[in-house]
């Protein structure tokens, strides 16, 4: 199905299921224990055997000598992989660094070794036995140290409208002020997990991965085999924000394990080793400039971006909500990469946006505050309608006005006192806090193949990927509203790579790309139903397992009375994300209070209010959102991958040195959707929300920080070292 | 993990023969700290002397009007126990403010005591820790030190005792019971167990090789106002960046320890004379020698803050 004109009245806008707040339909197997995830595929194949993999303990340099014969002979063990046998091996498309090491080592924890024992423990063991001689070299691991050094990345050139630095030179109101933002962890509660095993030629995984296509094509790069010898299976994923896009080493070397030790082989990253081994959010440094009259209107924004990467790697894309959020005639961004020895660098829930809107909103707090306006006035009254480097281009909808309107009025803005320091209460100091969120709806094609049984069943398969989100239930909400049946006559069946190609899951563009290929996929099995019933008169209905035509009425059961029918399709795209710009937006509010004696931050209260198009499960939104916001304030708080810059790696490699929020500090969450349909994003007129929800979060903190101490911290996280000096006396 | 053989120990006389004499022998009770780090090849114990059936899990009363607990009572059964509450209510704040609740459940007061340092190097294998594998450096000192020690350091090691219930104990002077390997009992005042780390942070306590803790008696109660504020970056389940324990009288005399700051409870008896004074002299005798890194520097100010702040709730 070809989407390139707006989308008119379909069979979604029914919502009978779409639309309806759905507990999952994969929730009572997640709750019993039951959903299989990779590491506990125990049924899929016989006789696995356990992988353990040991990672490089210095970050750049060379193995120089390995000693793998002690490990070789210690008990159970089957095989040791190393680089001296793995074979010629390729590097993945979305990879920067091997993920084999040896002998150039690349950062630390770089897998160098697989072990393969009878026993996990066995493996564990042996790996310790490995004696590896390294000469290690000097590297760069500290941004601030490098940024003079970095350069325009490939593929990322400045974006200027107008003329900033003049602009910005003669603006009555000047604000130039610079941010950084720390390395951060997806710190996912499933680490990297595979089976491996091959039969002959053809390699099946048992994997945790968002994106199956990806994942095929790059296990195919990486070991230099065809595409089509390669299964990847992947239904069941306990978290992945970014994390699990890609192959990583747990795949590759489950792979390379099998294929040594001639029986399927388990690989999990452990939790040490998670932080170290895959991708993180990469630290930035920011410098924002905004110039304005007066009165408040903004004259010229300037961001720019400073991050670092493995030699060949990529820039944390700060920058790029700015070229959309404000108006503004004259406008510059401008990201530069530096060359860092620490693991690579890559995407995390809303990557770009995330570290890019922790500083841009913060930015546009102290330039309301030097205006003497009020932050959501200033917001306003720099809103665009179209995209303000190309006027003339709208967006399809934007309703950021009505998100901090409306959630002005819900958390009681007015009660706010706009005098930092000012509210106390007992011995806490508090303060509001508010911040726009931006996120881009991307749009891609996906496919999906529907199949209608003799019991009047709907069965859906696409390779799309559930990483707790909740796709399964959207799926079968869009099958069963296309198809007329109720929830339960719908079966889904995801990640598998011999199902029909989807978007994957990533960038928020899951939800919307995916159920719009699984409807186009049922208004194809709706023809065939049609044909083979001989409705060929007017459009027939479907309903309640039902399908009419001119008077008749018959169970669409029947249709599949002499055999299935099947059909697949995939959605596809047109032009409309070039004629107009989708967008997603929130408004985030937060009110937080500080210990006025340790300065220690705990929130009270968050509110976001979002417009993201039709929202089609309003629960498992309302979760996406609830937990982007928990990530949103870890990121503000707390989250920090800490850099040994002697030694080039991150220290805290642990849940109880990496912090990520607990309930504790979480207190309230509310979210509100406001009604929106946006027919130029897809038949099923859905955006995403599950990275919008995290979207200028860290800046209401920080700002409501400010609001409740008077001190503006511009390194994140805000922890309480950084506001302590600045709090009244204990008394 | 290496592989390793393991026993129940049928008395605490039997479990600390058997220690003594098996080599790599390690007790093991709730487990909560020895699995993690027998899971990285940290700990390596040869052999285990499971001593979670010697019915050392009772809280009694003793005859000068002390409480005498036993060394396998969890920790939450520690916290919850009324006459905890009552009368040393500095206790069962320090406890709930640990870990978290399924980890309580399982701690035992004497494995609580003996948990090991929470230093990243210390977790890392590959990196240098003379607490580690002596001898080898510390990699802590002009790394990463945010969390790690300010005063009783040495140029050996930074790391902190991480334990919140060891705070608390030793403000209230508590007095450990031991079983020696010949079979005598000992009693060592709690401010006595804990080494600091010199040219030899392996060794970490003053119990003798197979020596096994068997309870920890409390004094009579000494009532005041008794407050544990726990300072740390998120509201539960961290490590303390600063800890105040303290006991405060009607006449603003009192006794304060600090955790977080130190490879010990941080107690400087001294400087309590000054509690009346307030804060700012009290901190500065407990933390005269300090010499923290430029991570940590903020522990300094926030020690004295944060004392400052229990002795206003203290007032009322």
């Amino acid at each position: 199905m070809k989407f390139d004109t707006p989308a008119a009245a379909n069979p979604i806008d029914q919502l009978k299921v779409v639309g309806k707040a759905t507990d999952r339909i994969d929730g009572p197997l997640k709750t019993t224990g039951t959903a299989p995830y990779a590491y506990e595929r125990h049924d899929v194949v016989a006789n696995q055997a356990y992988g353990f993999i040991l990672g490089s303990a210095i970050a750049k340099g060379r193995i120089t000598r390995m000693d793998v014969a002690a490990a070789k002979a210690a008990p159970g063990v089957v095989a040791v992989v190393t680089a001296e046998n793995a074979g010629t091996l390729g590097k993945g498309k979305w990879n920067t660094a091997a993920l084999l090491g040896g002998p150039d080592i690349q950062h630390y924890h770089q897998a160098i070794a697989l072990v393969v024992a009878e026993t996990f423990e066995q493996a564990r063991d042996a790996a310790g036995l490995i004696k590896v001689d390294y000469q290690a070299e000097a590297g760069a691991f500290d941004l601030a140290a490098a940024r003079d050094g970095a350069t325009v990345a490939k593929g990322e050139p400045d974006s200027t409208v107008g003329d900033f630095n003049g602009a910005f030179a003669t603006a009555p109101m000047r604000l130039d002020a610079t941010y950084t933002t720390p390395d951060q962890g997806h710190a996912m509660m499933e680490p990297h997990a595979t089976i491996a095993t091959w039969n002959g030629d053809k390699l099946t995984l048992w994997t945790a991965n968002q994106m199956i296509n990806w994942g095929v094509k790059d296990v195919s790069q990486t070991l230099n085999i065809p595409q089509e010898n390669i299964r990847l299976i992947s239904p069941y994923i306990g978290g992945g924000f970014g994390g699990k896009l890609f192959v990583r080493s747990d795949a590759l070397m489950a792979a390379l394990g099998a294929r040594i030790a001639g029986r399927p082989v388990r690989v999990a990253l452990t939790r040490p080793l998670m932080f170290n081994n895959t991708t993180h959010r990469p630290a930035t440094i920011q410098r924002i400039r905004i110039g304005a009259t007066r009165e408040g209107k903004i004259t010229a924004i300037g961001h720019e971006s400073w991050s670092g990467d493995l030699p060949g790697g990529k820039p944390e894309t700060a920058v790029q909500q700015t070229r959309l959020l404000y108006a503004g005639a004259n406008r510059l961004t401008a990201m530069r990469l530096a060359v860092l020895d620490l693991p690579e660098g890559n995407a995390m829930r809303a990557p770009g946006e995330a570290p890019g809107l922790m500083a841009l909103e913060v930015a546009m707090d102290e330039m309301a505050e030097k205006l003497g306006m009020d932050p959501i006035k200033f917001r306003i009254l720099n809103d665009t309608q179209e995209d303000p480097e190309k006027p003339g281009r709208p967006f399809s909808q934007r309703q950021l006005i009505a998100c901090l309107q409306q959630g002005a009025e819900r958390f009681g803005w007015s009660k706010r006192n706009p005098k930092p320091a000012s509210v106390r209460e007992g011995r806490w100091l508090v303060g509001m806090g508010v911040a726009a969120g931006f996120r881009n709806n991307l749009v891609t094609k996906s496919a999906a193949r529907v199949r209608l049984d003799a019991q009047g069943m709907v069965t859906v398969e696409t390779d799309m990927t559930d990483i707790g989100t909740g796709t399964y239930t959207i799926i079968a909400q869009t099958a069963a509203e296309t198809m007329g049946v109720p929830l339960e006559k719908v079966a889904v069946r995801l990640g598998d790579s011999s199902f029909p190609v989807s978007c994957g899951s990533g960038g928020q563009w899951g939800a919307n790309n995916a159920t719009a290929g699984v409807y186009a996929a049922c208004m194809k099995l709706r023809q065939a139903v049609a044909g083979k019933l001989g409705f060929n008169a007017a459009e027939p209905h479907f309903a309640d397992g039902h399908v009419s035509s001119g008077g008749h009425t018959v169970s669409l059961a029947q249709a599949a009375k002499d055999g299935d029918l099947v059909a697949e399709d995939l959605i596809e795209y047109g032009d409309l994300d070039k004629k107009y710009q989708q967008s997603t937006f929130a408004g985030h509010f937060v009110e937080v209070a500080v210990d006025s004696a340790t300065g220690e931050i705990r929130l009270r209260r968050m509110l976001a209010v979002c417009a993201a198009g039709r929202i089609l499960n309003p629960k498992s939104a309302r979760s996406q959102v609830i937990g982007a916001m928990t990530m949103g304030a870890g990121a503000a708080l707390m989250e920090e991958l800490a850099v040994d810059k002697r030694r080039g790696f991150f220290v805290n490699h642990d849940l109880a040195g990496y912090e990520v929020p607990v309930h504790a500090d979480i207190p309230h969450q509310d979210v509100v959707f406001l009604d929106e349909v946006d027919p130029i994003s897809s038949p099923m007129k859905a955006k995403g929300v599950g990275e919008l929800g995290i979207c200028g979060v860290g800046a209401a903190v920080a700002n409501a920080i400010y609001n409740a101490t008077g001190v503006r911290v511009r390194d994140y996280p805000i922890t309480l070292d950084k506001v302590l000096d600045h709090l009244p006396e204990v008394t | 993990m290496r592989p390793f053989t393991y026993e129940r120990a049928t008395s605490p006389a039997d479990a600390a023969a058997k220690a003594a004499s098996i080599p790599g022998a390690r007790f093991i009770a709730g487990g909560t700290n020895l699995l993690d780090l027998m899971k990285l090849q940290i700990e390596t114990p040869a052999h285990l002397i499971d001593v979670n059936g010697l019915g050392l899990d009772k809280i009694e009363d003793t005859p000068d009007g002390g409480l005498r607990v036993g060394a396998l009572v969890r920790n939450t059964d520690l916290a919850a126990d009324m006459r905890v509450r009552q009368h040393y209510g500095v206790l069962s704040r320090a406890l709930v403010a640990g870990a978290s609740g399924q980890l309580r459940n399982v701690a035992t007061t004497a494995g609580n005591l003996l948990q090991r340092t929470r230093c990243p190097y210390f977790y890392d294998p590959n990196q240098p820790c003379n607490k580690r594998q002596p001898g080898s450096g510390c990699s802590a000192i002009g790394g990463v030190s945010r969390q790690l020690g300010i005063v009783g350091t040495s140029e050996a090691c930074i790391a902190t005792h991480p334990s919140d219930m060891a705070v608390a104990m030793r403000v209230l002077d508590a007095t450990v019971e031991t079983v020696r390997p010949g079979g005598a009992m000992r009693r060592i005042p709690i401010a006595d167990l804990h080494r600091l780390p010199g040219d030899s942070p392996h060794v970490e306590t003053t119990l003798e090789r197979g020596e096994l803790i068997t309870a920890v008696t409390l004094p009579k109660p000494v009532g005041g106002a008794q407050i544990y504020h726990k300072v740390r970056d998120r509201a539960s389940y961290a490590f303390a960046l600063v800890s105040v324990a303290a006991i405060v009288h009607p006449d603003g005399t009192g006794r304060v320890a600090l955790g977080g700051v130190a490879p010990k409870p941080w107690r400087v008896e001294a400087a309590e004379a000054h509690m009346k004074q307030g804060a700012k002299v009290v901190t500065a005798g407990l933390l005269a020698d300090a010499r923290p890194t430029d991570d940590n520097r903020f522990k300094v100010r926030l020690a004295e803050r944060t004392l400052a702040a229990v002795l206003a709730e203290a007032r009322g």
